[in-house]
């Protein structure tokens, strides 16, 4: 694997643009078609906001460390964060039939994402997400697809 | 960031624009139920959002459910394709109401 970008920020909610911006310039330099881009961002967006709502619980001093990284076809994403480790059986998206707010970030990247796992962070600090997307492959979000996944 | 508010008809609208993330989504949500809670029947004007995550979802899912409590009317209104996008994905594209264009809403 070949590491193409790390970014740190914390974890505030106006770093989030920046972040979003970010993989937008990273993923059209590797070719990503507009559709996995709009997926690829909307995937990291929600799971940083992931972190900073449910690891570091909105304080505002929390450092994220996002990686990209190639591996042969697919591009590959690091996020790790120096909370306390989460238990990984409270990730999970809610039903989506119960209609209510909140709960929709995780469902929304597993929808998009080709692999997820929660991973013990380096030194069993904090939290690692990594998430894989195969550039090219049939996972996409464009609205004719919905259907199919 | 304070969303501009306008009338048409019956209902208010709140014009939701640009990249509507956690933000600037509480803001959002703030005005949404401000309008509500004075009783008035609301349009989210969504044509002018170029990304909005499952935060700014939240505050349109809390609105739709706050106003049928309210037994208001609540509808979105020209969706663009990246918020449609979201909202497909999450399922809430055929639980809202959404009206192409305010032209559409009586």
């Amino acid at each position: 694997m070949q590491r193409l970008q790390r970014i740190h920020f914390l974890s505030r909610a106006d770093q989030l643009q920046p972040v979003r911006d970010a993989v937008r310039n990273l993923a059209r330099q590797q070719g990503c078609s507009d559709d996995n881009l709009d997926c690829m961002v909307m995937a990291i967006n929600e799971a940083c906001m992931n972190v900073i709502q449910h690891a570091y619980h909105q304080v505002d001093d929390g450092e994220i460390i996002l990686e990209f990284w190639q591996d042969s076809g697919d591009l590959v994403i690091r996020i790790y964060d120096f909370a306390e480790p989460v238990d990984r059986n409270s990730i999970r998206s809610r039903d989506l039939d119960d209609i209510r707010p909140g709960g929709l970030g995780v469902h929304l990247i597993h929808k998009v994402m080709d692999q997820i796992d929660y991973l013990d962070g380096p030194d069993g600090i904090g939290n690692l997400l990594e998430m894989r997307k195969t550039l090219g492959g049939q996972k996409q979000c464009r609205l004719k697809n919905n259907q199919e996944q | 960031m304070k969303y501009p508010v306008s009338q048409h008809g019956r209902f208010s609208v709140i014009s939701l624009t640009g990249e509507v993330d956690l933000s600037c989504s509480p803001q959002a949500r703030e005005q949404i139920l401000k309008c509500l809670k004075q009783g008035k029947n609301l349009l989210i004007d969504l044509s002018q959002v170029a990304y909005i995550d499952s935060s700014g979802v939240a505050s349109l899912v809390e609105g739709f459910q706050t106003a049928r409590k309210q037994k208001l009317d609540f509808a979105l209104v020209g969706v663009s394709k990246a918020a449609m996008q979201v909202l497909s994905l999450a399922r809430l594209d055929t639980v809202f109401t959404i009206y192409d264009s305010l032209d559409d809403c009586e």
